[in-house]
């Protein structure tokens, strides 16, 4: 459904070697992606490698240099008509819970921002607190926590307000940037497994940013490497294991260093054998 | 909030201070003991009695009568003064920092011209061409003040033009007014309150200014600047009569500094994640 071609991004670097120079750092080269409809394709790659870059221009936030980006065949940057498209059939989740909300808006008012994007694609929500706490429900929350302020949540709760406030748009794609790096790890499943929940109830698709090949085989079908703004490798999730390229291997190593067979079985348990 | 400004004890103090003197200024001609336009010329520098209770000036005009009615005009055009620039200046700060590109370029150059010129000078030189009246005073002093406040309120934008709660409104296309008017303003509102408590303080010294200079409020008014302006003419043989109005602005003009210090502690956007 979104079609990356031949992405290429750069910055105005901070540091100019001559007085108002111009030079500029690239930061993704020549990028290609395709995220077929129903599936959940992961990114992955350190820090710093221009993921959440990558994940600006699919969001209609950043315009490459060169390249195209399209959705469902129309092009996001090419005229209002494709970005308008976009909007309406995308949502995100971002790693910093602490800044992802506007820390003086209730949760009842973050939740009704993404019911009236929905408004917006035409649909009418009639019962509009029924919709906020069937949304909570979705994600495992109860209506008390509408009158409270982001303050007042934990990170995980946060985070799933988050992801009920992305699901309110009624996306047909969502992009998690990181969206459950920061929490700790027995948060991380439960959400994980929500996600895995909500993908199939809302026959969602997603994109899936991380710099953790673990959670990648939990949730994804493909997997793209991303080194320092160059595709290294795009393959299945089950064939992981086999992947040619170096600095794919070297990151498998460096997670799997201690036990190899793991990450066999949970290639295994990702291909559903 | 409400409670943190409550605990402030200076906010507490110097807002009351202020809807006070605004109360006076309001009910002035209730609580004038005097017509303070009515001149007795055979009265004139009289001391505090019971009948002129601040004494009287050089035409023999019941001082605190002057005083209170002053409130007017002095607060009055100040806040006026405030509102102009803090509206002009927020407007043009929104939206060079939100929308980037070209307006804020435009914006941008505009703003710089307007920081390089004195501006001190600037406003003599509006006045001088638009013409002496209260109106041009006002306008002089909101055109040569609202470029520091669109680059101030431009920076606290740009903090948060970049938070990812703008960044989600903006990818499902949240209409640009709801995320100026909901997300934007909202933030930058602490700011904004100690720039418009700060700015009253110096609009009021700048249109006591410009009074004395005889460029503002006109000589039967009782403007506070311009009291100063008449009393200046007995400095030497009645320097008493400055010290009323004088007492006057650095009081109002101390108390609305302190105001803009206290708010910002009250309002302050850490304080508020907390
Ligand atoms: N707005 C920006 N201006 C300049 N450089 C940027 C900007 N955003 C990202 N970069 C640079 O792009 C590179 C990739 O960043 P990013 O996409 O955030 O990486 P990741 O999400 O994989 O950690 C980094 O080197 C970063 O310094
Ligand atoms: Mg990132």
């Amino acid at each position: 459904m979104i079609t990356v071609e031949h992405v290429c991004v750069s910055f105005r670097s901070e540091h100019q070697k001559k007085w108002f120079g111009s030079s500029r750092t690239q930061v993704l080269f020549d990028v290609n992606l395709t995220i077929p409809k129903g599936s959940c394709v992961g990114i992955l790659g350190e820090s710093g490698s221009g993921k959440s870059t990558l994940g600006r221009v699919i969001c209609g936030l950043l315009k490459p240099d060169s390249g195209n980006v399209s959705i469902d065949g129309v092009s996001i940057y090419g005229d209002k008509k494709g970005k308008k498209l976009l909007q309406q059939k995308l949502s995100v989740v971002f790693q910093d819970y602490t800044t992802s909300a506007n820390p003086r808006f209730s949760m009842k008012e973050i939740l009704l921002e993404g019911i009236r994007a929905r408004e917006r694609k035409g649909e009418q929500v009639k019962d509009v607190d029924a919709e906020l706490s069937h949304l909570l429900s979705l994600v495992g929350l109860d209506d008390s926590f509408l009158p409270r302020f982001p303050h007042e949540l934990s990170g995980g709760q946060l985070q799933r307000v988050c992801i009920a406030r992305a699901v309110a748009c009624k996306p047909e794609l969502i992009l998690f940037d990181e969206a459950i790096s920061s929490l700790d790890a027995h948060t991380q499943v439960q959400i994980m497994d929500l996600l895995q929940e909500l993908k199939e109830k809302l026959s969602l698709t997603y994109l899936f940013i991380t710099h953790d090949l673990t959670s990648i085989t939990y949730l994804c079908d493909e997997v793209l490497f991303l080194y320092h703004g160059h595709v290294t490798d795009h393959r299945p999730v089950s064939t992981l294991s086999q992947t040619t390229d170096d600095y794919a291997k070297k990151l498998l190593q460096s997670i799997f260093i201690y036990d190899n067979e793991k990450l066999d079985e949970a290639a295994a348990t990702a291909a559903g054998l | 909030m409400a409670q943190r400004f409550w605990k402030n004890k200076t906010a507490v103090g110097t807002v009351f201070f202020v809807v006070l003197i605004a109360l006076l200024g309001i009910l002035a001609p209730w609580i004038a003991p005097n017509d303070p336009y009515a001149a007795d010329i055979l009265h004139k520098y009289e001391s505090m009695s019971a009948q002129f209770p601040l004494g009287t000036d050089h035409l023999g005009r019941c001082l605190l009568s002057r005083l209170l009615y002053g409130i007017r005009p002095t607060l009055g055009l100040a806040i006026l003064t405030m509102l102009g620039t803090i509206g002009l200046g927020a407007l043009m700060g929104l939206l060079a920092g939100y929308f980037r590109g070209w307006v804020e370029e435009i914006i941008m150059r505009v703003v710089d011209v307007m920081l390089s010129f004195p501006s001190q000078v600037m406003v003599f030189a509006v006045v001088a061409l638009l013409g002496v009246s209260v109106q041009n005073v006002v306008l002089a002093n909101v055109f040569i003040k609202w470029a520091w406040y669109a680059r101030m309120i431009r920076t606290g934008v740009m903090q948060y033009r970049d938070k990812n709660f703008i960044q989600f409104s903006r990818c499902i296309g949240t209409p640009e007014w709801f995320i100026l008017a909901r997300h934007l303003l909202p933030s930058i509102a602490a700011d904004l309150a100690v720039l418009a408590s700060l700015d009253v303080g110096w609009a009021i010294i700048n249109i006591s200014t410009l009074s004395f200079l005889g460029l503002g409020v006109q000589a039967p008014t009782p403007e506070w600047g311009a009291m100063l302006n008449e009393a200046k003419n007995v400095l030497t043989s009645n320097p008493s009569q400055m010290v009323i109005p004088g007492v006057a602005i650095v009081a109002l003009v101390s108390v609305f500094n302190l105001m803009g210090d206290a708010l910002r502690d009250v309002l302050d956007p850490k304080e508020v994640v907390e």
